[in-house]
């Protein structure tokens, strides 16, 4: 082989993999991503059920019920609208009525979101960046408040 | 006095730092020796000094002085010493200066033991490591300063965060700035070469064990944040593809393309500027890494308190040098002569094999971690990217690496035999058959995938193995000649087959977790028993205890398998009053390679408790197999090659006789 056949060898095999793993992402991108969601998104774009989806925003105050076989319902509420929730399992250890949390799972076709995955923050001082945004999309964002959840901490 | 102290060595250290910025330059340019000398003096002397700076923090902290913001940001009184050491670097302006201190570290490195590297390019090399060195000076200086005043001291800290209370922060960042770092001499190297224009064997020869030292503390460092969070964060998780874990996977991957790339260009002086280009990346990445992590644009564990002027700051860097460092290369890398040639059945093309997957590999995890912050940042819409992309993009891509790892080595330089290698790893390919074949009929063919995955660990090992046996001459010649050859085999040898090796044991734990992990939340009251793959756990009852800074409730249980007790656990609840926070500490109960896991939930009304149990077989493999690649890593820069490092003229390239 000349310099040049083996030069093309090697592009050509590069070109190969490189179309293999765009059409992996691509593939990926389409199937396996999850939107995030305020409350207000979800009533508003009429979400189809079953879908996955993430929604943010603050666990409404006396919602949260505790059932039978660490059963947890609770409201996601960015102010305008709330958004049910069930879960079971351990709620993270910073999960509390009028904190932030974010939910992931799928919408029920009542208009409830199965979660299998509940975030809560980390750290006192820590707001996630999805709920602040979801927050003051809603204008329930008091700006007295904006100090504290710029520090994204821990 | 001390903070000041401490704030003035820094303020030295880039003075210092502005003079190695551009004296050597001049002295290159001009064949002045003494300008060029220069540079290792300073080199050595920021080191000094910046060192003074990070002792200056160290005994702030110590002392819990809260008068420093820093450290009444993130201290307590009552902490134990170690955490009011480690938790200098748990925050923001600490684990800048933790960072700036590595870098001058190596700096200082290359100035006192470089001395039979040519004086242009040790000039060179020192200049553009000084670059890097004065933007984090700069940045420190401006804009995270840790050693601010309060103008009325508090009389107590707000204590550091519950989570980073461990030994793990002793360990990990330290660890991991040390490999993304460490990276920075190999960007050196790379942008002297574009300057002098010329790059020869002799170069990879240099670069390639400052790449190898800082890959194996990447190496380490990565898998104890993965051990880290896996006890810590209560979910058991080992691997989360959280945005933060993929900028440092991105380094680790383009850094070992660099390691692989570099030996060609070392044996056979070819692939000369993609070296270059890998060496210019593998930094780049890490730069991105530390924006990523250190600028607040992403949610995670590792984001602490910011304010935006700081990831405009840490953005400009990432321009400057990763714009400034392509450029060059686009405008200087023309000029480099082309290398040795090669047929693509050999070891040159196995290891340019294994650098198109691992750079492909790179660029889906760098999609995956970057496209939902460019969708919002261009579209506003969210969107989480998480393991089901990677599963689906990165996994293809490595498994193809993995099955050709064990034929590179195998395989002579220029034209290698592929019929030959294959024959030599048949003992490899029965010993995976035999273990796909045992495994299929335990698991009563539920999974597929799993006993290939096992398999293709098993053809790793053994093939690793075999490189080792044909180059003794294993079951050939006699004992003593083997044992002969086995001790005057390069270490270098023996480092790559421990790497690969330990690949493959850590793919042997992903697979045995990820198929055969179980997993149970239940709600239990005391005296009540739980029991999950044969073990048997026994509720005793809740413990309250007191700890230096936290109170903590934690619940003793008795494990039995097949009735023998074998061990108590105990998961706790710990509760921190300065900063009204409770963490989670899972118990852990090692056996064998496996490990029963378990994390407390919430204590209801009526004293029971809820609980969540994992059973992980082979778990340790994972971190175990980092080890041994790690210590594959330290024995292959052990080498006598590397060590001496003796400078080969750049006309005629030695011919390595092939291994």
């Amino acid at each position: 082989m000349t310099r040049k056949q083996r030069r093309l060898v090697l592009i050509g095999t590069s070109l190969g993999v490189l179309a293999i793993a765009s059409a992996l992402v691509l593939g990926a991108l389409r199937d396996s991503i999850v939107f995030f969601n305020s409350p207000t998104d979800v009533a508003e774009k009429r979400v189809v059920p079953g879908t996955r989806m993430r929604i943010g925003g603050l666990v409404k105050p006396g919602s949260v019920e505790r059932g039978d076989n660490l059963l947890v319902r609770f409201s996601v509420t960015d102010g305008k609208t709330d958004i049910p929730v069930h879960y079971r399992g351990i709620v993270p250890d910073l999960f509390r009525e009028g904190q932030g949390v974010v939910a992931e799972g799928k919408l029920e076709p009542g208009g409830m979101l199965a979660a299998d995955t509940v975030l809560a923050k980390h750290d006192e001082r820590y707001m996630p960046r999805e709920v602040v945004d979801a927050l003051k999309k809603s204008g329930r964002w008091q700006e007295g408040e904006a100090k504290d959840a710029g520090s994204t901490t821990k | 006095m001390i903070p000041e102290l401490g704030h003035y060595a820094l303020v030295l250290a880039l003075a210092l730092g502005l003079i190695q910025a551009g004296a050597p330059v001049v002295g290159a340019r001009t064949n002045d020796s003494s300008l060029m000398q220069l540079a290792a003096s300073t080199a050595i002397m920021q080191f000094v000094f910046v060192g003074l700076a990070f002792l200056a923090l160290i005994a702030c902290y110590v002392t819990s002085d809260f008068s420093v913001a820093t450290v009444y940001e993130n201290s307590h009184s009552t902490m134990p010493l170690i955490y009011k050491i480690t938790s200098v670097w748990g925050n923001h302006e600490g684990s800048m200066l933790l960072w700036v201190l590595i870098l001058s570290f190596f700096g200082a490195l290359v100035g006192s033991f470089g001395t039979n590297l040519p004086s242009v390019l040790k000039a060179h090399v020192l200049a553009a490591q000084s670059w890097i060195a004065c933007a984090f000076y700069l940045f420190i200086l401006f804009t995270s300063n840790p050693f601010v005043r309060l103008s009325q001291p508090p009389f107590e800290g707000r204590d550091l965060n519950p989570i980073l209370q461990d030994i793990g922060l002793a360990i990990h960042p330290p660890l991991l700035y040390l490999g993304y770092v460490g990276f920075s001499i190999a960007f050196s190297f790379a942008i002297a070469a574009l300057i002098e224009g010329r790059i020869d064997a002799a170069w990879a020869r240099w670069v390639r064990p400052w790449t190898l030292a800082a890959w194996m503390f990447l190496t380490i460092g990565i898998a104890m944040g993965s051990y880290w969070a896996y006890y810590e964060l209560g979910w058991g998780g080992i691997w989360f593809w959280d945005p933060v874990e993929n900028a440092s996977l991105m380094p680790w991957l383009v850094g070992t393309a660099l390691l692989h790339s570099a030996v060609v260009m070392e044996k056979r002086s070819a692939l000369k500027i993609w070296t270059i280009l890998l060496a210019i990346l593998a930094f780049s990445l890490s730069l991105i890494g530390t924006f990523l992590v250190r600028s607040g644009v992403l949610t995670s564990v590792h984001t602490f308190a910011n304010d935006p002027a700081r990831g405009v700051f840490i953005l400009a860097i990432l321009m400057l040098f990763i714009g400034g460092g392509l450029i060059l290369f686009a405008w200087r890398a023309p000029t480099l002569k082309q290398g040795g040639l090669f047929a693509p059945i050999s070891r040159e093309g196995a290891l340019v094999f294994n650098n198109l997957f691992l750079t492909t590999a790179c660029l889906t995890v760098f999609v995956g971690t970057l496209y939902p912050l460019a969708l919002d940042a261009l579209t506003g819409e969210k969107i989480s990217v998480g393991a089901p992309f990677f599963n689906l993009t990165f996994a293809p891509l490595f498994v193809p690496l993995l099955i050709v790892m064990p034929f590179g080595p195998l395989m002579a330089w220029k034209r290698g035999d592929i019929l030959g290698v294959a024959q030599r790893l048949f003992a490899a390919f029965g010993v995976a058959i035999v273990v796909v074949a045992l495994t299929f009929i335990v698991e009563g063919g539920r999974s597929v995938l799993a006993p290939l995955g096992i398999g293709l660990a098993f053809f790793i090992m053994i093939g690793a193995l075999t490189d080792i046996a044909e180059r003794i001459g294993l079951f050939r010649v006699p004992l003593l000649a083997t044992w002969q050859r086995a001790i005057g085999l390069p270490r270098s040898v023996w480092g790559t087959a421990l790497a690969h090796f330990g690949i493959a044991v850590t793919l042997l734990g992903i697979v045995g977790v990820s198929t055969w992990a179980s997993e149970l939340i239940v709600s239990i009251k005391p005296k009540q028993t739980v029991s999950l793959s044969g073990y048997e756990l026994a509720f005793e009852g809740l413990v309250q205890r007191t700890g230096p800074n936290y109170r903590e409730s934690a619940a003793r249980f008795t494990v039995r398998e097949g009735g023998v007790p074998i061990g108590t656990m105990e998961p706790s609840k710990r509760s921190f009053a300065a900063r009204a926070t409770t963490t989670t500490e899972a118990a852990l109960l090692t056996r064998g390679f496996s490990q029963l896991y378990l994390s407390l939930g919430d204590v209801n009304g009526d004293g029971s408790i809820s609980v969540r149990l994992y059973h992980k077989p082979l778990v340790l493999l994972i971190w175990l197999g980092a080890v041994v690649m790690a210590f594959g890593a330290a024995l292959s820069l052990s080498d006598r090659r590397l060590r001496i490092g003796i400078p080969k003229p750049a006309t005629k390239p030695m011919m390595q006789p092939a291994e």
